[in-house]
């Protein structure tokens, strides 16, 4: 059976509605929110600062510690909370996934901490915490080389779809999807995963309609930013 | 040449600010092939050919030379550790830190003791770990009293005003005395509370609309309500 039309009556490369804001912590360095269809993270950030045990310290440049972690009531079903074997995977891969944007070349022996919430889940979460702590890293002033957006592509049935939700990655006939984070400033892929059956052609297609998908995140994310720092002006 | 912004804007990172040789990339700003991109969210300053980004937020990172206002974590016995807002800690040696002869096994908390805090210059930043202090010098002291208020560092340079002027007129209207540290921190000390509080809603206020034209202008209005 084919997978003609989206549960949600959105098109095949149209993302969720999506929403951002910045500094919603106070008492953090820089923090943000994120939120696309049900799905929203909040990320914070904390640092530059000193870094323990010594020996993790790096006398060329700082180090990025994030940390991914979803809430107990963010699914339907309650999670046991604290880490478990899918969110140390997940904070490894968005840590590397943001390391390529950052310049902490100016911070020897330091760590800069990012902690990502995920408050509520409807699929592509990773992706959201990683739009979500890419503004609130530029939020608390490390210096950067652009900002990182990140949306899960994939396909459901037979069609190649643009952000997936929860209904359509439990879909009978099986879906694939590929999270794709990309920086702003070169459309260079930082983070691309896939757990799944993909034909080459496909894959191709997937990675143009991800790309696509998150030049458009890039600008949600700049205005975001951009509405933060102007709104402090007019006050 | 083709530049995409204009003065005072406010830029994110990633943004591309111009295109071609012929501008420079300043500080907050990097050039990728021929073109230069934003590096921190900051306003965009435009001084001749160089284009420059003035972070809008951020830690402090000691500077060389910088005043700062401290606050003594750790004595030992030739000096003290002072925590400045950064990472790391600070030094201060004993000979640095008074003209006074001190004996050999001298207490030094008679100088500084826990928990004091101070007013402080940089004089030495090596990496990011080591950076010395002095407290010799006019206007380097132990600060007694007062208050202390925190602001964001790239702020500060708009407290004082050009050649100071905007701190003159605080410390004239509000009859207290007050010392700007470099890392954000403000010290306060006024002959009533109430004088304080103005004092503080006025450095507030300044950071607030740190980036507006006619600052000085609506600081002098507010006062003199």
């Amino acid at each position: 059976m084919s997978y003609t039309k989206r549960n949600d009556g959105r098109k095949f490369d149209e993302a969720r509605d999506m929403e951002a804001k910045v500094g919603i912590i106070k008492r953090a360095d820089g923090s943000a929110m994120f939120r696309i269809g049900k799905t929203i993270a909040i990320a914070s950030v904390y640092g530059p600062r000193e870094l323990f045990p010594g020996f993790l310290q790096n006398p060329e440049t700082g180090i990025l510690r994030s940390n991914y972690d979803m809430l107990s009531f963010s699914v339907n079903e309650r999670k046991r909370p604290g880490p478990n074997r899918r969110s140390v995977e997940i904070s490894m891969v968005t840590n590397n996934s943001l390391l390529p944007a950052l310049d902490l070349s100016k911070f020897p022996n330091t760590v800069v901490d990012v902690f990502i919430e995920i408050i509520q889940a409807d699929s592509g979460t990773r992706c959201a915490g990683i739009c979500a702590a890419s503004m609130a890293l530029a939020d608390a002033g490390i210096p950067m080389r652009g900002l990182v957006s990140a949306i899960s592509v994939g396909k459901v049935g037979n069609a190649l779809v643009v952000d997936l939700n929860k209904e359509e990655e439990d879909y009978e006939d099986g879906a694939t999807d590929v999270p794709i984070a990309t920086m702003s400033h070169n459309n260079e892929v930082t983070l691309l995963q896939l757990d799944g059956n993909v034909t080459q052609d496909d894959m191709k297609q997937l990675m143009n309609m991800g790309i696509k998908s998150c030049t458009e995140i890039h600008k949600i994310q700049m205005d975001a930013l951009k509405e933060k720092y102007k709104g402090e002006i007019d006050e | 040449m083709e530049i995409l912004v204009k003065e005072k804007d406010i830029v994110v990172p990633g943004e591309l600010l111009a295109r071609g040789m012929e501008s420079l990339p300043g500080f907050g700003t990097y050039r990728e092939g021929d073109n230069i991109i934003a590096k921190q969210v900051g306003l965009l300053s435009l001084s001749g050919r160089i284009i420059r980004v003035i972070p809008l937020s951020g830690r402090y990172v000691p500077k060389k030379e910088d005043l700062i206002i401290g606050k003594v974590v750790d004595v030992s016995f030739s000096g003290w550790r002072v925590d400045i807002g950064w990472a790391f800690e600070a030094g201060l040696n004993m000979k640095d830190a008074t003209s006074e002869f001190i004996e050999k096994k001298a207490d030094l908390t008679q100088y500084y003791d826990f928990g004091d805090i101070i007013s402080a210059q940089i004089t030495h930043v090596a990496g990011s770990k080591i950076i010395d202090l002095t407290t010799k010098g006019p206007g380097l002291r132990k600060l007694k009293g007062g208050r202390i208020i925190e602001i964001t560092s790239s702020k500060v340079p708009r407290v004082i005003g050009k050649q100071g002027s905007m701190i003159t007129l605080i410390k004239e209207k509000t009859e207290c005395k007050i010392i700007v540290g470099q890392n954000g921190r403000v010290w306060i000390s006024g002959p009533t509370p109430e004088k304080e509080i103005l004092a503080v809603d006025v450095i507030n206020k300044i950071e607030h609309e740190a980036h507006l034209d006619g600052l000085t202008d609506r600081i002098k209005e507010y006062l003199e309500k």
